[in-house]
């Protein structure tokens, strides 16, 4: 089974050369750390920054270079500042290559839910309504249940909807999975996870098709 | 040159009454107009309707007006960093619009540019969408979304001259250009006045067309909210 940064891991195995991404908060922030160092990436951040570099040197954070997360960053050479409006013209337009966020069900239909659960935990939709929307490219970063063990990849999603059939690849401490034809399609497992595990944890249709090979990271 | 400049943020927020809408520019505490917020507490003005990203922290930001019971509604994406905002919320004092992050910057840029709504994809589907107009294009479905209208911008810049040009610094810009203009009134506070002329004309992020009142505040306390760095080793 994965830990957080397993799953960054994997996930940052599907970051190409030449990307610009966006990179929600949690799992999704980790990604960066385990992006290849031989190829060209950029790092949007919603908040207005294209060009994201690692963490400040103790003492040289700015109050007023921050991301999404609102944690203190730098940026890298060629990085750009810019307006909310501006931001989300990047996001809406389709100019952000790959969008990577996490969420708490997933339905094989494609939707998502991450922003609220009622009567309990409303924190907001953030920017996460306009990346689902919009992007051609999302990834899902999540744990494939919950804490008392429930399946997060559902047939359908109990909690409101963040975006309709939007997401087509799912990332989990289990498994990588595609969401296609309103099924899930198992594409690898976790090290040391079985097929009948991944099946036992998913709630939604899960097609299994030949030998599933072990996710290499 | 037409002066915008006004001595201090008593002047600045001339006007300003109960049960009116503001736009407040920030990104989580990064970019707030904080002299204007503090000013907003002593005023102690009511059942206003505060237009922002994010609802500040429990002591800080806009966090200080909910404290004081001041917010009749908040229009919003974020609210996840104050318990108080979350109390009040789920207690139905507080009203509450969650809009999405990219719509919110839209609704105050088409207040700024003249549009009256737009359509766009974000919400649609969901309960954000509920009640509004929407329409295919080109096999897509998008959701009809209004320009907002309020009576007050606040807004937070790095320097600004007289004439109410405006250079913003970092990722304190975010909604901060945007909601200029975009309300009857537009009032700026920055960290450095600086003369006319000493502005770059090539390098102004926001013409002095858009504001009406502008003034220099002091001693900024600029909170971090997630303060990460790494040690050097």
């Amino acid at each position: 089974m994965l830990d957080k940064n397993g799953i960054a891991k994997r996930i940052a195995q599907e970051v190409q050369n030449d990307f610009y991404v966006n990179l929600g908060i949690g799992i999704p922030t980790l990604v960066a750390n385990y992006v290849r160092e031989d190829i060209e990436v950029e790092f949007q951040s919603e908040n207005g920054v294209l060009g994201m570099g690692p963490f400040p040197f103790d003492g040289e954070e700015d109050a007023d270079i921050i991301n999404a997360g609102k944690q203190t960053i730098t940026t890298m050479p060629g990085a750009s500042f810019f307006d909310s409006a501006l931001s989300f013209s990047m996001i809406r337009g389709k100019h952000v290559d790959l969008t990577i966020l996490g969420a708490m069900e997933v339905a094989q239909n494609g939707d998502i839910a991450n922003w609220k659960i009622p009567g309990k935990m409303v924190k907001g939709m953030g920017g996460a309504m306009d990346l689902v929307a919009s992007a051609e490219n999302i990834i899902v970063a999540m744990m494939h249940t919950n804490k008392r063990g429930a399946s997060k990849i559902l047939k359908k999603c109990s909690l409101p909807l963040t975006g309709v059939g939007c997401v087509t690849k799912i990332v989990t401490n289990l498994a990588v999975l595609e969401v296609k034809d309103n099924q899930f399609h198992l594409l690898e497992r976790a090290p040391g996870i079985s097929v009948k595990e991944i099946q036992e944890a998913t709630e939604g249709t899960l097609i299994v098709n030949g030998e599933i090979p072990e996710m290499n990271i | 040159m037409i002066n915008k400049k006004v001595n201090n943020v008593r002047d600045a927020l001339k006007g300003v009454k109960d049960g009116m809408t503001f736009m407040l520019g920030g990104f989580g505490l990064c970019g707030i107009p904080e002299k204007a917020i503090a000013e907003l507490v002593k005023l102690d003005v009511r059942n206003v309707t505060c237009i922002s990203n994010n609802a500040g922290v429990d002591d800080f930001g806009l966090g200080l007006l909910l404290k004081n019971k001041q917010i009749k509604k908040m229009i919003s994406s974020y609210v996840g960093e104050n318990e108080e905002f979350e109390r009040q919320m789920l207690s139905g004092e507080l009203e509450v619009e969650l809009t999405p992050q990219g719509t919110l910057a839209e609704k105050c840029r088409a207040a700024q540019a003249g549009f009256p709504a737009f359509y766009t994809p974000a919400g649609y589907g969901t309960e954000v969408a509920k009640g509004k107009e929407t329409r295919e294009f080109d096999g897509k479905m998008y959701v009809l979304e209004t320009a907002f209208k309020a009576d007050f911008a606040f807004i937070k810049a790095w320097k600004g001259d007289a004439a109410g040009n405006l250079v913003f610094k970092g990722t304190a810009r975010n909604f901060n250009p945007n909601m200029c203009g975009a309300a009857t009134i537009t009032v700026v506070e920055v960290e450095e006045l600086v003369p006319v002329g000493e502005l770059d004309p090539n390098n102004i992020h926001i013409p002095g067309i858009f504001v009406q009142r502008i003034f220099e505040g002091k001693n900024y306390e600029k909170r971090i909210e997630q303060r990460t760095v790494i040690q050097k080793s």
